[in-house]
């Protein structure tokens, strides 16, 4: 169905869940090393990546960074069970999640459908917060007539908390909306992903004036 | 019930005082003897020559004539008065009889009835002398029956006989004062040898108590604890035998914690070795369990042997590398504010629990936790309850308010099924534990219960298993940060 890049160094593990994706309907492309994958999103733009992080060469958060430079594509890491650093590190690196090796195909495909869903343009209404645009009929985003790219998983989040502006939405509540998640909820996913929307919209992401940190319990849309 | 000094300290210091005072009343009481003696006798000399000396000087008015004892009847009061004035002396009495006469001096105190008859008889014959105490006062008494020499120069009887009584006061003072002074001398030596006996037992004990104290410490765990050795005596040997010991028992626990560090990190290197072929399996296994179905009856039972031991063998390597971390120290605590509700809600729906579990907890009770954490707490204990125990399951959260330090969470999971026998229950969250020879080898890694102690003692918590009737009643608390 989507057109997966697959990048893991491990011929096994590779054919494995390649087998597994195709099975439940995804075309997938797999290299072993994270140039093969760039030279592939550069020539043929795929609609999502899967990046193992243990990669030889450039390892998986680099290619996650140089992917991002490149299009704001969905990108799933695969990590090592509680390797703290890989997921935050990764997230930082702009990851829109992660799933942790070894995987069940099930979870992984339902990740992928949860980061590939089609935003939902219910009010194609313009709104405007000072130089601030958005455009929820056309889902985009821009500041000072300026477009601002923000990936699928950044701008659902925005939309989610414009939507309840002057709201404190909590990390759980957050993570079902917009990560559609039914395992354990990892609130750094939330947190990651606010620290990449203020990096994009926020004159001075450490002191913002859009999103607030409500400490304790979550986020709140309410600009100047 | 009589009071044993066992203490080494009070035997020393008692031994020690046994011995000194022993030594200074011997010497003290054999030299008193010997000094009253001495004094005693002197006494007695003197008087005794005195008194013989005044006898002899005697001239007696007896008529010129030899006088015929005892037909003799010209002996008078007044020549026993002169013979009692020629013996006297300042605080004497003497007594001077014949036949039935007796003169005494003025103010005399003592009469014939104070003389013991036995002096008196031998007194016929010789001088002698007796100490008799009067009252608490000692005297002398020396009495002799007064001879005279006749011409021819033979000593004859003359039946007067003398009884001088003198006292010993002046002795009897000398000796009081000599106790006196021995008394107090015995007083300071016992100070002396208890201070002595304090300070040597302090010596003695000091090496005694830094061994006892060091050996203390080496039980606790300080294996670095060595003592100086000083001097050559035993207890410089036992101190020198000891650091010996230390030394030799913290060479041998080193060696055993490399040992242990190493097969710790054995076992986390295998669990990470283990994942990537896990990876790729666990990949495909949904596959082969599709199309199970479709293949003959033997493989397609194969086929599902397969998956699920998989399936088990991965939960197995995630336990193993879960534990591992905490080996190694590496786990840490990501604490945030939780809906302890929601949390529970899901944790349960996520592992499609719900309907096997009954869930009470206050609406929008909140606690700061690392939420994976939790999750793998509840999770694991829930999931043995629903394997080895029997429905209903309860589980329910409470916040105590007070109580242990500031208050805390309180979680308990209570399963109803034949429960945990009570001599395994302090052990069911021992690693690989199987509480029972028949669910060994049933659903769970033998992890499970000590992961979620684990991670709850990483909150600073305490987790508890005790019996219930029926089942098991498991109590997690987790005290506020």
């Amino acid at each position: 169905m989507a057109g997966i890049l697959l990048v893991e160094d491990d011929p096994s593990v590779r054919a494995g869940l390649e087998l597994a994706l195709t099975r439940q309907g995804h075309s997938v492309t797999a290299y072993a090393t994270g140039e093969e994958a760039l030279d592939h999103v550069r020539s043929r733009r795929p609609e999502i990546a899967i990046l193992d992080v243990m990669l030889p060469g450039i390892d998986g958060v680099e290619v996650c960074r140089r992917i991002r430079k490149l299009d704001p594509l969905p990108i799933i890491l695969l990590t090592a069970r509680g390797d703290d650093l890989d997921v935050v590190v990764g997230l930082e690196a702009g990851a829109d999640d992660y799933v942790v090796k070894p995987v069940e195909p099930r979870v992984l495909d339902a990740r992928i459908r949860a980061v590939l869903r089609r935003l939902e343009s219910a009010s194609p209404d313009r709104l405007t917060f000072g130089d601030l645009v958005i455009d929820r009929g056309a889902l985009k985003v821009s500041q000072a007539g300026k477009e601002i790219h923000l990936t699928p998983t950044e701008l659902r989040l925005l939309l989610e908390l414009v939507r309840h502006p002057g709201q404190v939405l909590n990390r759980r509540y957050l993570l079902r909306a917009v990560w559609d998640h039914t395992h354990v909820a990892d609130s750094r996913l939330v947190d990651a992903c606010v620290q990449r929307i203020r990096a994009k919209i926020e004159p001075v992401p450490a002191d913002p004036v859009y999103i607030h940190t409500v400490r304790g319990f979550g986020y709140r849309f309410s600009p100047p | 019930m009589t009071w044993v000094p066992t203490g080494l300290r009070a035997r020393l210091v008692i031994t020690f005082l046994l011995v000194a005072v022993t030594a200074s009343a011997m010497v003290a009481g054999l030299g008193y003897q010997i000094i009253r003696r001495g004094l005693l006798d002197r006494a007695e000399r003197d008087t005794v020559a005195d008194v013989r000396e005044t006898l002899s000087k005697i001239t007696l008015p007896i008529g010129a004539s030899d006088v015929v004892w005892p037909s003799d009847s010209t002996v008078t009061e007044e020549d026993l008065s002169g013979m009692v004035q020629a013996l006297e002396a300042p605080e004497r009495t003497v007594i001077v009889t014949y036949g039935d006469l007796q003169s005494s001096n003025a103010g005399s105190r003592f009469t014939m009835s104070d003389v013991p008859d036995q002096l008196r008889w031998q007194a016929a014959r010789r001088l002698v002398y007796q100490r008799v105490l009067f009252g608490n006062h000692p005297w002398l008494i020396v009495a002799t029956q007064i001879q005279r020499a006749a011409r021819d120069g033979a000593l004859r009887p003359t039946g007067l006989t003398a009884y001088v009584f003198v006292p010993l006061s002046q002795e009897e003072a000398v000796l009081s004062r000599l106790r006196t002074a021995l008394a107090q001398a015995g007083g300071i030596t016992l100070v002396l040898a208890l201070t002595v006996a304090l300070l040597s037992a302090r010596r003695v004990l000091l090496p005694v108590r830094r061994l006892g104290a060091a050996a203390r410490a080496l039980g606790a765990g300080e294996l670095h604890v060595r003592l100086p050795v000083r001097g050559k005596d035993e207890l410089a040997e036992l101190t020198a035998t000891f650091n010996e010991t230390a030394a030799a028992l913290e060479d041998t626990v080193s060696e055993l914690r490399t040992l242990e560090s190493m097969s710790r990190r054995f076992v986390a290197d295998v669990s990470h070795e283990l994942r990537t072929p896990l990876t790729a399996m666990t990949a495909v296994t949904d596959m082969l369990s599709e199309d199970a179905d479709d293949l003959p009856d033997d493989v397609g039972e194969a086929v599902r042997i397969v998956v699920r031991e998989i399936d088990r063998l991965r939960v197995l390597v995630e336990h193993l590398i879960e534990i591992s971390r905490f080996d190694a120290g590496a786990a840490t605590l990501r604490r945030e504010t939780v809906d302890v509700g929601d949390a529970l809600a899901d944790c349960l729906e996520m592992r499609g629990w719900a309907d096997r579990v009954k869930l009470t907890v206050p609406v929008g009770l909140t606690f700061s936790l690392d939420a994976r954490r939790f999750d793998v707490i509840v999770a694991n204990l829930v999931g043995n309850a629903l394997n080895h125990g029997a429905p209903p399951v309860l589980v329910s959260a409470r916040v105590v308010v007070g109580g242990e330090g500031h208050g805390g969470l309180e979680v308990t999971v209570r399963d109803h099924g034949d429960g945990i026998a009570e001599h395994a229950l302090p052990h069911v969250f021992d690693r690989f534990y199987k509480a029972g020879s028949d669910r060994a080898r049933s659903a769970g890694s033998g992890l499970g219960l000590s992961i979620a102690k684990a991670n709850t003692e990483l909150h600073g918590g305490t987790i508890t298993a005790e019996r219930c009737e029926p089942g098991t009643l498991f109590r997690v608390w987790i005290p506020k940060p």
